[in-house]
C-alpha cells in the first residue's frame, strides 16, 4: 500500500514535471471548450426556433448538450489515453530504471497498481477541469444533475479501463510508440466491436455488445447505474492489470 | 553471506552461466573478474533478483533469491550495468525515492540520501536533474542509490565505468571502506580494479568459474611461469626456429620489424627451467647480435589473460 502510493506519487509528479500533463490537458480542454460552445449555441438556437413555431418536442438540455458533450469527451479520451499510458512501464524498460523497481523489496502488484493510479489520477484531474461546464449550466439554466453525475461516473470508469488497457500494453514492450499504437488499436476495437452485433445472431450479438466499451457507458449517460456495467468495467480493469502484472513479472529484459 | 550453488542461466540459443558456484563471507569484497560477455552481469542480475535462474540456487543473507525474494532483495544494494536513474528527477529527490522503495522510513529517507550523497561525493549536484549530469556523476548517483538504505550486501556491476581516473580512485576507496561492514561483490573486466579493492577473486569465462582464489594465490600460481625477453640486433628468418631448440621453451613470439633492425623476442618457458644461459649461447653462436636478455615474472594481468585464453594443453598452468 505504502509502496503503491510511493510509485503513484512519483509517476504523477513525472507527468507534471514534463510538459506531458499540461499539453494533454490543454489540448483536451481546448477541444472540449470548442464543443461545449457549439453545442450550447446550437441548443439555444433550436430553443428559439421551437419558441417561434411551437411544433414538435421541446429540445432538452440533457439530450442536446450534456449527453453529446460527455459522449465526445469519451471519444477524445480514447485518443488521449494511449499518450498518457505509453510511458508508464515501457519508458522504465528503455531507461533501465525497471531494474530499480524489480530489485527493490516491493511486490510487482504494488508497482502495477501505483502506475495505474498515477495515470488514472491524471485523467481525473483532467476531467475535474471540465466541471466548469456543468457549473456554468447550473447558473444559466437547470441541468439534470442525475445525468451529469451519471456521465462523470461513467467517464471515470471508462478512463480507468482505458488506463488499464494502456498500462497492459506498456508492460509488454520497451517501445512507447508500439505501446501507444497497440493500446489505441485495442481500445478502438472494443469501441467498434458492437458494429457486427446486428448481423451476428442472438447469442453472439449479446456477446459482442457485452464487450463494447461504449455500450456499457450509455446507461451511465442516462443517469442509470446498472451493476452489469459496473461488473464489466471492474473485470476489464482487473483483467488488464493482471495481464500487466504477469508481463512485468515474467519478462526478462536485457 | 552469499551462497551460489550450481547456478545455470540458459537463454534460447546459448548458456550464459553454466553451473557457477561460489560463496562470499561476511565483510568480504569479492572481485568478479572476466572478459565482456563472460556471464558476470547475468550472474549479478540473478543475485539481485532481477531475473530468475534456469537452475541452481543463490542465497543472500540466508534468503533464497527466488523463494524468499522480498527478504533477499531487502538485503541488497544493487548497481546494475546501466545506473537505474530517472533522468527527469533531481539527484536528492531520486535518492530519497530509491531509499523509500527499499523500505527506509519516510522520516529517515532524507538523512539516508544525504549520507549516501556525502559518501559518493555528489552533494554539490544534489539539486540538479540527473539527465543533465555527466556519465561519471550518473554512475555515482547509481552507486549512492545502492548504498542509501545501508544494505548488508552490495552487488556492483562495473561500478567505475565511465569515471575519470580521479573519480575511479575515489570510488575504489569508497568501496574498500564499505567492506568489512558490507559484503560486496564487484564485477569488472579491469584487473587493476580487483587488485585495488578486492580481497578475493572469482575469474569467470564463458559462463564457468575458471579460478577462485585470493589475489596473491592467483598471482603465485602464475609466477611459476617465467617469460624471458630477448633484444636482438639481427633478424634472420629462422631466428625463432633456432631459439625453439632450447629445452624448456614453450612459446615464442617476436615483434615483427624489418629485417636488419633491432627487435624483441618473447620466450615463455615451462616450470622449473632456467633457459637464460642456453638462449644466450644460441644467440652468440648464431651471431644474432644479443642486446638484452631479461627475465620477468608473469604479472596478474598476464595471469588473467592466460586464464581466460586457456586451451586444452595449457589448462594445468
Amino acid at each position: 500500500m505504502q509502496n503503491m502510493m510511493l510509485i503513484a506519487k512519483r509517476d504523477l509528479k513525472m507527468y507534471f514535471i514534463s510538459p506531458i500533463a499540461y499539453i494533454i490537458i490543454a489540448v483536451f480542454l481546448f477541444l472540449m471548450g470548442w464543443m461545449f460552445f457549439n453545442l450550447l449555441s446550437y441548443y439555444s438556437q433550436s430553443l428559439q426556433q421551437f419558441g417561434a413555431i411551437s411544433y414538435g418536442q421541446k429540445p432538452t438540455l440533457s439530450e442536446n448538450v450534456i449527453r453529446p458533450l460527455y459522449g465526445n469527451m469519451n471519444v477524445i479520451m480514447l485518443f488521449i489515453v494511449p499518450f498518457i499510458t505509453m510511458r508508464l512501464i515501457a519508458e522504465e524498460r528503455k531507461d533501465h530504471t525497471v531494474e530499480l523497481l524489480l530489485t527493490a523489496p516491493i511486490r510487482s502488484l504494488d508497482v502495477i497498481l501505483g502506475k495505474f493510479l498515477s495515470g488514472f489520477a491524471l485523467l481525473a484531474i483532467m476531467l475535474s477541469c471540465t466541471l466548469i461546464y456543468p457549473i456554468m449550466l447550473f447558473y444559466l439554466t437547470k441541468p439534470d444533475w442525475g445525468v451529469v453525475l451519471g456521465c462523470y461516473m461513467g467517464l471515470l470508469l471508462v478512463a480507468a479501463t482505458y488506463v488499464a488497457v494502456g498500462l497492459f500494453w506498456s508492460a509488454r514492450t520497451e517501445n512507447q510508440i508500439v505501446a501507444a499504437a497497440l493500446s489505441f488499436g485495442t481500445l478502438l476495437f472494443l469501441w467498434l466491436i458492437s458494429w457486427a452485433a446486428h448481423r451476428a445472431g442472438p447469442v453472439w450479438s449479446d456477446v459482442l455488445n457485452g464487450f463494447s466499451i461504449v455500450g456499457h457507458y450509455s446507461n451511465f449517460s442516462e443517469g442509470v447505474i446498472d451493476t452489469t456495467d459496473l461488473v464489466f468495467y471492474a473485470s476489464a480493469i482487473g483483467f488488464s492489470l493482471f495481464g500487466a502484472k504477469l508481463s512485468f513479472d515474467t519478462s526478462e529484459w536485457g | 553471506m552469499i551462497e551460489v550453488r550450481d547456478l545455470i542461466k540458459q537463454y534460447d540459443d546459448r548458456v550464459a552461466v553454466n553451473k557457477i558456484s561460489f560463496s562470499v563471507k561476511k565483510g568480504e569484497i569479492l572481485g568478479f573478474l572476466g572478459p565482456n560477455g563472460a556471464g558476470k552481469s547475468t550472474t549479478m542480475k540473478i543475485l539481485s533478483g532481477f531475473m530468475p535462474a534456469s537452475a541452481g540456487s543463490a542465497k543472500i543473507n540466508g534468503y533464497d533469491v527466488e523463494k524468499e525474494a522480498l527478504q533477499a532483495k531487502a538485503s541488497i544494494g544493487y548497481l546494475p550495468e546501466n545506473p537505474p536513474v530517472y533522468m527527469a528527477m533531481a539527484v536528492e529527490e531520486y535518492l530519497v525515492f530509491a531509499a523509500r522503495l527499499h523500505g527506509v522510513h519516510k522520516t529517515k529517507a532524507n538523512t539516508a540520501a544525504r549520507d549516501a550523497m556525502d559518501k559518493c561525493g555528489i552533494t554539490d549536484v544534489r539539486h540538479r536533474l540527473i539527465g543533465n549530469l555527466s556519465k561519471g556523476y550518473r554512475q555515482r548517483v547509481g552507486l549512492a542509490q545502492a548504498i542509501a538504505h545501508n544494505p548488508p550486501v552490495l552487488i556492483l556491476d562495473e561500478p567505475t565505468v565511465g569515471l575519470d581516473p580521479k573519480q575511479i580512485i575515489e570510488i575504489r576507496n569508497l568501496i574498500r571502506s564499505l567492506g568489512g561492514e558490507h559484503t560486496i561483490i564487484l564485477s569488472t573486466h579491469i584487473l587493476p580494479e580487483v587488485q585495488a579493492t578486492c580481497g578475493r577473486v572469482v575469474v569467470i569465462d564463458h559462463g564457468t568459474v575458471v579460478a577462485e582464489d585470493t589475489l596473491d594465490g592467483i598471482a603465485a600460481r602464475m609466477q611459476s611461469n617465467v617469460r624471458v625477453t630477448l633484444g636482438l640486433q639481427k633478424n634472420p628468418e629462422d631466428v625463432l626456429a633456432k631459439l625453439q631448440a632450447v629445452q624448456g621453451v614453450t612459446a615464442l613470439s617476436k615483434t615483427s620489424k624489418n629485417e636488419g633492425e633491432p627487435f624483441t623476442v618473447h620466450v615463455e618457458c615451462a616450470k622449473g627451467f632456467d633457459v637464460r644461459s642456453d638462449l644466450a649461447k644460441i644467440c652468440v653462436s648464431a651471431d644474432l647480435g644479443l642486446l638484452t636478455l631479461n627475465q620477468e615474472k608473469l604479472s596478474l594481468e598476464d595471469a588473467f589473460v592466460r586464464l581466460i585464453t586457456v586451451d586444452e594443453n595449457t589448462k594445468e598452468l
